[in-house]
């Protein structure tokens, strides 16, 4: 089978949009592991759980944005609840702790959610319905509106870290957790929002990817395992390392997914995985200086 | 250490094991199959506390190494006719070898969380393969097969009856107990210890660490797989659900609720979390596992050290 210019151009296209919203999920991660040494296992969940409360928004206010909203706003509630109950008092024990204790909570989200609703399915409409022609397909313009989307949150991240006094608090936190309490910072809180934002960010994910995909209580799980191989190859706690990783092993699984099945393009990232420990344990993108 | 508590330790080992011996006379059915697969389980958690409690590295990839044991027990049973028990134990371990063998070499590169990330990922790797390789391992379906006879020649010719089978698992788990307790005090075993204490200075002596860990790894894969061998030959099955990473997180959690580093505090593990299950989920049917994870939330929050743990030293004596 001939594979056409085009369809490489198309799943370029793709790659680029499931990356962005992976790039959303990691770089929730990366900034907690980064700033508190805590793998949150439990990631994958809030993802899920962000597109089951779009679901529901959506069902009783009729409007996606407004679905996007309250997603963000109530997981990163729920963010901000699961760190003050179980990870705080994990803090400065091995990090290993924090991935048993979000394994459970993982099992406990996960499962509350297939208790709460059920096994079925459920679909998000796509909030603008136009399609565009790339082609010979008819591409729908949602797919780019998310990319973008997806990207401006970034980029809004990226600017709130760089300037915002609370951006500002977070890196000093991140440098040095005993010198920022010194100086003033309000360590605890901050620790709390940089959890909170993270989990705000996978939630909105999961309302803005819902309308490619089904959602179920079993989502979070394959996201998970994309998430950690993002984030271990673009350098745990790199921000602009796992951004740049969610890009490129998305855009590798849609060329693979040209020749085999997108269950088997999965297998694209694993090699990339296990090309970079081989020959960068740090990282791809990690610099000289860490 | 003093000879008395030595003789109270050996005096409790064969009372516990006695009692596993009559077990499956005197329990129903159910219960009896219940405590089979308790010991299966309890051997997987076992080989995984050799990495998590005395090497300090946790694995989040055992489902690899024991779902390898249960595909290679099944293609020995499937391809090769009559049946052979042994084969399949050979085909079992050599899958769960070659597997661990392969994660041990990339993921032993790797420290804390950053090996059981891998670790995790590794074992899925072998989850998409098993999964999506449909025309040989019957992908999502899995396999069945017959169980084989217990036959070794010219000695004896078993039908493996669940009660047989519960005492031969059951003399593996023994035996394979004993010789992971004489592993970690051999001088290998303290090498692994002085590796989980202090890794650095390990290396300082001049002991070539890596090399321990993958020989660490590759012995508790192997361990893994003998458990995975068992399992499919309990249930006349492999399937990949038992591939996936949620297996090994199951693990990891019978090890820490049981307490890490005492080799039965798994096996003490895994009893407690099927036993909760199994009363669990009469009421909570199949959402036992949110207060099950609650539960295990709480004991890693207040009882980092497992149900055994206060006996830690004691049983390593």
């Amino acid at each position: 089978m001939a594979i056409s210019l085009q369809q490489i151009l198309i799943q370029t296209v793709n790659g680029v949009v499931t990356g962005m919203i992976l790039a959303l999920v990691a770089s929730g991660l990366t900034l907690i592991f980064g700033i508190m040494d805590i793998v949150n296992f439990a990631h994958g969940e809030l993802f899920m759980l962000g597109a089951y409360v779009g679901v529901l928004t959506l069902a009783a206010a009729g409007s996606f944005w407004l679905a996007l909203l309250s997603a963000m706003v109530a997981i990163a509630l729920l963010g901000a609840l699961i760190y003050v109950t179980t990870l705080r008092p994990l803090l400065g024990r091995d990090p290993l702790t924090t991935i048993l204790a979000t394994f459970g909570l993982s099992l406990i989200l996960q499962n509350y959610a297939l208790w709460q609703f059920g096994p079925v399915a459920r679909k998000i409409a796509e909030p603008i319905s136009g399609h565009f022609t790339l082609f010979y397909l008819d591409y729908p313009w949602y797919r780019v509106v998310i990319a973008l989307i997806a990207g401006a949150m970034i980029f809004a991240l990226w600017m709130f870290l760089k300037f915002g006094t609370w951006g500002i608090w977070i890196r000093a936190t991140t440098q040095d957790r005993v010198m920022a309490q010194a100086m003033g910072i309000p360590v605890p809180l901050v620790l709390a929002t940089v959890f909170a934002i993270g989990s705000g960010m996978a939630g909105a994910s999961g309302v803005l990817f819902g309308p490619l995909t089904a959602v179920d209580h079993a989502m979070g799980l394959d996201w998970i395992l994309k998430v950690f191989i993002v984030v271990v190859v673009g350098g745990m706690g790199n921000l602009a390392g796992s951004i740049v990783a969610a890009i490129f092993i998305s855009l590798l699984e849609a060329y693979a997914s040209l020749w085999v099945s997108p269950a088997q393009a999965v297998i694209v990232s694993f090699v990339v995985l296990i090309l970079t420990l081989l020959f960068r344990p740090t990282g791809l993108f990690a610099t000289a200086t860490r | 250490m003093s000879r008395r508590p030595a003789s109270i330790y050996w005096i409790g080992f064969s009372i516990v094991v006695a009692a596993l011996i009559a077990a499956p006379l005197v329990l129903p059915t159910f219960w009896a199959r219940l405590l089979t697969e308790i010991l299966i389980w309890g051997l997987l958690a076992m080989s995984s506390d050799l990495l998590i409690g005395y090497t300090g590295m946790v694995s989040f990839g055992h489902s690899a190494f024991f779902g390898l044991g249960m595909y290679g027990a099944a293609a020995a049973l499937l391809t090769v006719s009559p049946p052979n028990l042994w084969l399949a134990l050979a085909y079992g371990l050599l899958g769960a070898a070659a597997a661990a063998g392969f994660v041990a070499y990339f993921s032993t590169r790797l420290r804390d969380i950053y090996f059981a990330i891998t670790t995790l990922i590794f074992s899925q790797i072998f989850y998409v393969i098993i999964f999506t390789w449909t025309a040989v391992t019957g992908g999502e379906n899995g396999l069945t097969f017959e169980r084989p006879l217990l036959a070794v020649p010219g000695l004896i010719r078993l039908h493996l009856t669940p009660t047989n089978l519960h005492w031969f698992v059951l003399a593996v788990v023994v035996g394979s107990y004993l010789l992971l307790r004489r592993i970690t005090q051999s001088p290998f075993g303290m090498v692994l210890q002085s590796i989980r204490e202090n890794e650095a200075r390990t290396r300082a002596i001049g002991y070539p660490v890596e090399r321990y860990k993958i020989v660490a790894v590759m012995l508790s894969g192997l361990f893994a797989g003998l458990a995975g061998v068992f399992y499919a030959l309990q249930n006349e099955f492999a399937a990949p659900d038992f591939v996936f990473f949620i297996v090994s997180g199951e693990t990891v959690i019978y090890n820490v609720v049981g307490g890490i580093g005492t080799l039965v505090g798994p096996i003490v593990g895994a009893a407690f979390f099927l036993l909760l299950r199994e009363g669990l989920s009469r009421f909570f049917t199949e959402f036992y596992l949110i207060p099950v994870g609650v539960i295990f939330v709480a004991m890693v929050i207040f009882m980092p050290q497992g149900l055994l743990g206060f006996m830690r030293r004691w049983l390593n004596q």
